[in-house]
């Protein structure tokens, strides 16, 4: 029988990262940026976070949870707008082709998490290669004390750390102000038609400017949580993985709605733990194929939401196009 | 009749981009209740004039009052907060947002959509606008989009409206309809400026007229004491002969006989249905229609650019052997002989590379020629100076980008190649789209005179009185539909508008 009380924690802590990350990235392209550059962003988030939590827990005795939260957040929230700030600066500012400004982010934002993750291993002289800041993550996990005592609804619904119900809750509230508010509205026509909304008397730079640096915070969020909560604080360079990826896959696979992707997330999470639920005896070349799982969706979803050619689910019109008033 | 105080008033106004005077110390009166016609030539600064106004280019000197009061106008909120809405000639409309979205987009304040669709309902019945506010712009047609921008700038409250060559895009009932709505809002009280250069327009709609020459004033009058003539004259500054020029065709020869043709879109909509009927050498066959008729499936299909379902297309030689054109390549096509010029409504969407220059432009249609590895470029280059030189393209150079050519440039570049290469059929859509008078009849000289040359001239125009003026044969489209053809000389535009919206016309019922 497929245990699912154990399986849907984890497949939700597996895909919270995912979940921030593809927000972060629908918020960006709705401005019509394409912000390739996100799998940076969260690795630059996470590293960020680890090096202020690692000089906060050599500096005291005892860690204040307060504090231990509040500094690797800090942390992580000025790392990942210092990148948006720089590809929106290079993008929006300098109009500089968002592929590639997008990937030199994704590249730099690696080098960068791997270059101070190895720094910090040094600093703390272990012997393992990864910098263990178990005090900070267990301020990260504390989970309501009554989880326990709920039962399968308890694990189920309450046995994660804050950052879980907080992407939660930014994914929902994007999705509202998306399509509820008027800067929602706003936001959506400069990705749609700059010049439009420009015409209209809005500030197509302004909102490109806020959407993606808002989307970098979020989806640095994302590394923080990955360190923080699922690795138990234990940062190893390149654990992070294709996470990044994944994240701009689901922005794709949830037709541009964060609420559709708080689901969604914790279906990819699942997916890409499946290969660990599922017997598959002492063939490692099946678990292998049960590895692609991810993959292999967000490939039929590209094909399908090609095929659908409905309007609405078509990405922003401008998605990728820097905008310049004078053009004719 | 006593002293009306003008709702804008503009002294001195000059606008230079670079070394280009645009505007040059023009005064302008708009006066409430009235409707103003402003006329000029392509390039002659309406537009610009009239952006000024709006707050998308802010002038280099002078002074605009509004209401006998002195005003400065940054931008388009600036502009609009003075109750002055501009309907621009390019839509700005985003087009997965609702009609609704669209008209509160950029004003401040709680979103609330349901009071807005309240609001413009109103705006609609007090005008006589058809406007459904849930519906998406994709879903609508051009003169839908075109009723949104006007309710837009009634929504932020404007009473001073400046509609830039709104009919350009209208059909004949379309515009009839816009007509109706401006007289309403003109009996409101609002004030209205139209630019255009469609003479029946201007005396259709307009109580005055202002004109425009070269960025200068020439002075304004009421429509009813002037006429087409003298407006003409003032905006060109010479005598134009405004009659069109119709030869008798000279020894005109069966060229193209199409039987039964039926297309298809990639949709799966008819878009032709059983069309037959022939074209013969020396003679323009005038092709009418409401726009979006099959007129651009027909030109496609003889072209080779569209699939045929059912039908043949032959194209007879001089000695009367016919060779079929359906299931041919385009490019063996335009071997035979036939060019096809079709100005999109974009102007640029087909045939021209808006970031290549001239020369390399006219490279498109001879690259395939000569034997080297490499292309020759001094033909084309030579090809490029002749027509400029030609058909006067004003540009600094055969080296600009088409994109910087104003669009009746544009257009004489590319009706100018398609005729240097020597057609025996010229297929043309649309050729004088938003030219004006002018540049109009330089490209109808150009047709006429390949007429002259025994060339078969296949004609779609979207001016029902041009086409009248112009062509021996008038084939009248209808829902995809032959409706009907009849002889040029003689036609009456009610007859030949009746077919457009009905098939076969009134003729059935007399």
């Amino acid at each position: 029988m497929f245990d699912f009380i154990s399986f849907i924690p984890r497949a939700v802590v597996q895909g919270i990262p995912l979940l921030l990350g593809s927000t972060g990235e629908t918020l960006t392209e709705k401005s019509g940026n394409l912000n390739l550059g996100i799998p940076g962003i969260m690795y630059v988030g996470g590293i960020s976070g680890v090096i202020g939590s690692f000089f906060y827990e050599q500096s005291v005795e005892t860690v204040q949870p307060f504090a231990a939260i509040a500094i690797p957040l800090a942390c992580c929230i000025l790392g990942s707008l210092l990148m948006g700030l720089l590809y929106c600066f290079l993008t929006v500012t300098l109009r500089a082709n968002q592929n590639v400004t997008g990937l030199a982010l994704t590249t730099f934002g690696v080098g960068f998490g791997n270059f101070f993750g190895g720094s910090l291993i040094k600093l703390s002289g272990s012997s393992l290669p990864s910098v263990i800041l178990s005090a900070t993550s267990n301020c990260f996990r504390r989970s309501l004390p009554a989880a326990e005592k709920l039962g399968a609804f308890g694990k189920l619904f309450l046995s994660y750390g804050f950052l879980a119900y907080v992407a939660v809750i930014i994914a929902l509230v994007s999705a509202w102000v998306i399509n509820r508010t008027r800067v929602g509205l706003h936001l959506r026509a400069v990705g749609e038609n700059p010049n439009t909304a420009d015409a209209a008397g809005i500030n197509v730079s302004r909102y490109k400017y806020v959407a993606t640096c808002t989307g970098a915070v979020i989806a640095g969020l994302g590394g923080l949580y990955y360190v923080m909560d699922y690795a138990s604080g234990v940062w190893t360079n390149d654990a992070f993985g294709d996470r990044g990826w994944l994240a701009i896959a689901l922005v794709i696979f949830t037709v541009w709605r964060p609420n559709v992707g708080v689901l969604a997330s914790f279906l990819f999470g699942g997916l890409y733990i499946v290969h660990m639920y599922i017997p598959s005896g002492m063939n490692l070349a099946v678990k292998e194929l049960y590895k692609m799982a991810p993959y292999v969706v967000t490939t039929i979803v590209l094909v399908l939401t090609s095929m659908r050619n409905k309007r609405e689910n078509q990405p922003p019109a401008s998605l990728g196009l820097p905008y310049f008033r004078e053009e004719r | 009749m006593e002293e009306k105080i003008p709702a804008v008033t503009m002294r001195d106004i000059t606008k230079s981009f670079g070394s280009v005077i645009a505007n040059d110390r023009i005064w302008l009166n708009i006066y409430r209740g009235e409707v103003l016609a402003l006329l000029g030539e392509n390039g002659s600064g309406k537009t610009t004039l009239m952006n000024m106004l709006s707050g998308i280019y802010f002038p280099d000197e002078g002074q605009i009052s509004i209401d006998g009061r002195d005003v400065v106008i940054r931008s388009p909120r600036d502009a609009l907060d003075l109750g002055i809405g501009m309907i621009h000639q390019h839509f700005k409309l985003v087009d997965v947002l609702t009609a609704a979205e669209n008209i509160v987009l950029g004003l401040e304040g709680k979103l609330d959509l349901k009071a807005a669709a309240e609001k413009i309902r109103g705006i609609c019945e007090t005008y006589g606008f058809e406007v459904d506010p849930n519906q998406k712009i994709y879903d609508m047609s051009v003169s839908q989009k075109q009723t949104v921008e006007i309710v837009k700038v009634l929504y932020r409250g404007a009473d001073i409206l400046i509609l830039d060559e709104p009919t350009a895009v209208l059909t004949p009932q379309e515009t009839d309809r816009l007509f109706t709505v401006l007289r309403n809002m003109r009996d409101d009280g609002k004030a209205i400026v139209i630019i255009t250069h469609k003479m029946h327009e201007v005396e259709a709609i307009s109580d005055r007229v202002a004109i425009l020459r070269h960025g200068q004033f020439m002075g304004d009058m009421p429509t009813k004491d002037t006429n087409a003539q003298e407006m003409t004259n003032m905006m060109v500054g010479h005598q134009v002969a405004l009659n069109i020029d119709r030869p008798e065709p000279v020894d005109p020869k069966l060229r193209i006989r199409v039987k039964g043709l039926t297309v298809r879109s990639v949709d799966g909509i008819l878009k032709l249905d059983d069309v037959s009927f022939t074209a013969n050498s020396g003679e323009i066959l005038g092709v009418a229609g409401i726009s979006g008729c099959g007129q651009k499936e027909l030109l496609e299909a003889i072209a080779g650019l569209q699939p045929v379902e059912k039908g043949s297309i032959e194209y007879l030689k001089d000695d009367g052997t016919a060779e079929q054109l359906v299931g041919r390549d385009p490019l063996s096509i335009q071997q035979m002989g036939v060019a096809l010029s079709f100005v999109p409504e974009d102007r640029l969407g087909m045939g021209l590379v808006a970031n290549m220059d001239l020369s390399d432009n006219m490279m498109l249609r001879s690259f395939r020629r000569g034997h080297s590895l490499f292309t020759d470029r001094k033909t084309p280059r030579q090809l490029a100076l002749d027509v400029v030189e030609e058909l006067r393209v004003v540009t600094p150079g055969v080296s600009t980008p088409v994109r910087r050519l104003s669009g009746g440039n544009v257009q004489k570049v590319l009706v100018g190649r398609e005729i240097a290469s020597a057609p025996t059929v010229l297929l043309t859509a649309y050729a004088v789209r938003g030219l004006d008078i002018n540049s109009s009849h330089t490209i109808y000289d150009l047709i006429n005179r390949q007429k002259k040359a025994g060339v078969a001239v296949i004609y779609v125009g979207e001016d029902l009185d041009v086409l009248l003026e112009l062509a021996d044969r008038i084939l009248v489209l209808c829902g995809g539909k032959v409706s009907g053809i009849i002889p040029g000389r003689g036609a009456q535009k009610r007859d030949v508008g009746m077919m457009m919206t009905k098939l076969g016309g009134n003729a059935h019922e007399q």
